[in-house]
């Protein structure tokens, strides 16, 4: 008996479907699995169709590490999404390969994307053109243990503000055993994590230079400042012993378990930190080096147009576009996801500036710095490598620098469309 | 077979109307045949589709540039000229060899050792036996996992903990360029040791008891049965065992990639073995004609380690 209703029902759901489906057009929006994104966007889709209701909005979703495999893979059999999520650093292989549209410029014009949005916007631009627009924004700042800085008699309401300050409170805290081990890092080194944008955009600059040239086309970091910024880091673990690369596998590992006072993180952290019940913790914008030079490194994932949708499918496309890039949009992915704003005036509010979490993050992405990756992994593993040459070989941290901007020529040029 | 194979069987039979069905025109034999085929075209139309074709497949791409998204063009040899020039790629097969020279026989005298005593031990037998293959059991990424977290460094890792215990100083284990190699490879021999134990056990088992017997009698020591009767009686058995452990070996991707993703391979690339640089090329590169080269190198390697295994270990007649 209930299978027979449960049957029924669903032939009842199939032709309502078929027959909703003969006069509205639905579009599919594609972008990875992600808990909190998953739900804010299906909230997202629950508005605009209350206020569209010709038109229906599939959400597809895919494992991250398969995502990019998909879409083009997708593409290439002619049946990939309308309205799709994409990191940045992938856009010169997605227009390369003709995946997406410019944004047609009646609804999206450009004057208006470049007074609203935040300027690292400008990483979508190719030509004339942008191809997408985010709905969030992230950037980096420095998250802190308040209980490892009560204990080591530093005031946990006062972290540090530049880069003499962070090195003498994670030495303070960092802590060893009888025979020498590390228990607890005074902030975590972890190149595969953050720290390979928090040395290329940050450190860097602060040290005097420039990481690229040519739109990061050219590698500039074989350089006085290059050299530097990059001592500068490995000492951190050779010199002044404050942690360790690979210290519990990984640097979020080692902070969420309380055993590192400081690590450098993004926005995307928040929701795993969140739920962190040993300790309290706390957010402060990265370090400024001695003459008060800040930077940061703002990245994220926008949302374009697929080269297909055509008729029907692009205007509901527009409109969908336009609707997850609007303020309201912007403020459920906050509060769902914990990503910032990507316009200034849903970001730059009063009640976000006050917020002593949000605050930070929102201050490093007035002066943040979007580097425009060719090959993100590629680039990645050349910094991780470049790191772990100095650290586990003993190389010179000049003869690294001069390998690692050579390889990641390469990288950049052979990944060149 | 003989009263199958007489010709004319059904066809000959009188008053039968030939030419009207399928079963009256053909002999028993060949009906036979058609009936063996229609089963045996099943499998092998499934293998020609899903095997070898891509196999054929791959050896053309890896002449081209193919990259997901722009059709395919035909460059020659670029790729494998650019294989051959690529450091990174002969480290990489200087890994994969490692893996494979150290970690077969290692891994093949090991289970030898433990099926030969394990064999004469009565006392919980199968309790242990299970144990023994419990590993092989397991997935490859969830042991990688709890390896991963057992090399790691103070206050985490459990064989560092120990090692402090016994005062043995601290060891970095997948953290160093030296150690890291060696210390996936022993997760892989112990993932395995399990199915070797059992082949190599029904091995022993197989010989016959009286050449046992016959050789006590004649006085031969242990040692040389041992080496008189047992190995030279298991050599089938130790022949597919290291065609087997060889080509795992070669192919050796789980237990590397899932205890190195932070930086896989790593680090510093002294762990890659050739499958995860192929994984890397394809799938984060998308260059796959590039990656098809390596996979083409891949396949040529294991079919050449193979037949020099399969004509090493030969019956010699």
């Amino acid at each position: 008996m209930r299978k027979a209703t449960l049957f029924a029902g669903l032939v009842a759901g199939f032709s309502t479907f078929a027959f909703n489906a003969a006069q509205a057009v639905e579009i599919e929006y594609w972008q990875y699995v992600f808990d909190t994104r998953v739900k804010a966007m299906d909230q997202l889709i629950t508005e605009f169709q209350k206020a569209n209701p010709g038109i229906t909005v599939k959400q597809v979703t895919f494992p991250y590490a398969d995502y990019q495999t998909r879409v083009i893979a997708a593409n290439m059999a002619g049946n990939g999404p309308d309205v799709m999520q994409l990191f940045y650093g992938w856009l010169d292989k997605f227009v390369a390969g003709g995946l997406l549209a410019p944004l047609p410029k009646d609804a999206f014009p450009h004057a208006k994307i470049e007074s609203d949005f935040f300027p690292i916007v400008k990483a979508m631009k190719r030509g004339d053109d942008y191809y997408g627009l985010p709905t969030a924004v992230r950037s980096l700042a420095l998250f802190y243990n308040k209980k490892l800085f009560t204990e080591a008699g530093l005031d946990p309401n006062n972290p540090p503000k530049t880069l003499d300050d962070y090195v003498a409170a994670a030495q303070k805290i960092a802590k060893r055993d009888a025979s020498g081990n590390l228990i607890v890092e005074g902030s975590t080194l972890d190149m595969g994590g953050q720290d390979h944008q928090w040395w290329r955009e940050v450190l860097i600059r602060q040290f005097g230079g420039v990481p690229y040239t040519d739109n990061d086309q050219k590698v500039a970091y074989n350089s006085e400042a290059g050299i530097k910024a990059l001592k500068f880091y490995t000492s951190l673990q050779l010199e002044k012993k404050i942690g360790a690369a690979g210290f519990m596998d990984e640097g979020q590992a080692a902070f969420r378990g309380g055993k590192a006072g400081m690590t450098i993180d993004g926005t995307f952290r928040l929701g795993a930190f969140k739920s962190i019940k040993d300790f309290e913790w706390g957010v402060t914008e990265l370090p400024a080096n001695a003459q008060g030079v800040r930077s940061n490194y703002a990245s994220y994932f926008a949302n374009g147009i697929s080269a297909k949708a055509k008729g029907e499918e692009l205007e509901a496309s527009k409109k969908f576009l336009a609707y997850i890039t609007s303020p309201a949009a912007m403020d459920i992915w906050l509060k769902t996801v914990g990503e910032l704003p990507a316009l200034r005036a849903a970001a730059l509010t009063e009640a976000n500036l006050k917020d002593p979490i949000y605050a930070p993050f929102l201050k490093g992405l007035e002066y943040a710095h979007t580097t425009l990756f060719m090959d993100e992994q590629g680039q990645r593993q050349n910094a991780i490598d470049m790191a772990n040459r100095v650290l586990l070989q003993g190389q010179s941290v000049e003869d690294s620098i001069k390998q690692a901007a050579a390889a990641e020529q390469e990288i950049i040029d052979s990944a060149k469309p | 077979m003989a009263a199958i194979e007489q010709q004319g069987a059904a066809s000959g039979r009188p008053g039968g109307s030939p030419g009207t069905s399928f079963g009256d025109r053909f002999s028993m034999r060949t009906r036979r045949l058609v009936w063996v085929w229609s089963f045996l075209a099943l499998p092998i139309l499934f293998y020609a589709i899903i095997r070898f074709y891509p196999t054929f497949q791959a050896f053309y791409l890896s002449f081209t540039n193919w990259d997901l998204l722009r059709p395919a063009k035909f460059i020659g040899f670029a790729n494998y000229i650019k294989l051959f020039k690529d450091p990174q790629f002969w480290k990489v097969f200087k890994n994969t060899f490692t893996y494979l020279i150290i970690g077969t026989p290692i891994s093949l005298v090991t289970a030898f050792t433990i099926a030969f005593f394990l064999d004469r031990v009565r006392f919980m037998h199968n309790v242990i036996r299970a144990l023994y293959f419990l590993p092989f059991l397991t997935t490859a990424a969830a042991m990688a996992w709890v390896w991963r977290w057992f090399y790691q460094p103070p206050p985490i890792g459990v064989i560092n903990d120990v090692f402090s215990m016994l005062g043995i100083p601290q060891q970095p284990f997948i953290r160093s360029t030296d150690q890291a190699l060696f210390s996936i490879m022993v997760t892989a021999i112990w993932a395995g040791l399990g199915f070797q134990i059992i082949i190599f056990m029904a091995g022993l088992r197989a010989i016959p008891g009286t050449f046992y017997e016959a050789a006590r009698i004649d006085g031969l020591g242990e040692w040389a049965i041992l080496r008189k009767i047992t190995l030279p009686l298991l050599k089938p058995t130790t022949v597919f065992l290291v065609v087997f452990s060889s080509i795992g070996f070669l192919r050796i991707f789980d237990q590397v990639y899932n205890m190195t993703t932070n930086d896989p391979g790593g680090p510093l690339g002294s762990t890659k073995p050739l499958v995860l640089m192929i994984y890397q090329t394809a799938f984060n590169s998308y260059a796959m004609g590039y990656a098809a080269a390596q996979t083409v190198v891949l396949f040529t390697i294991l079919l050449i380690v193979s037949l020099l295994q399969l004509w090493i270990l030969r019956e010699k007649k």
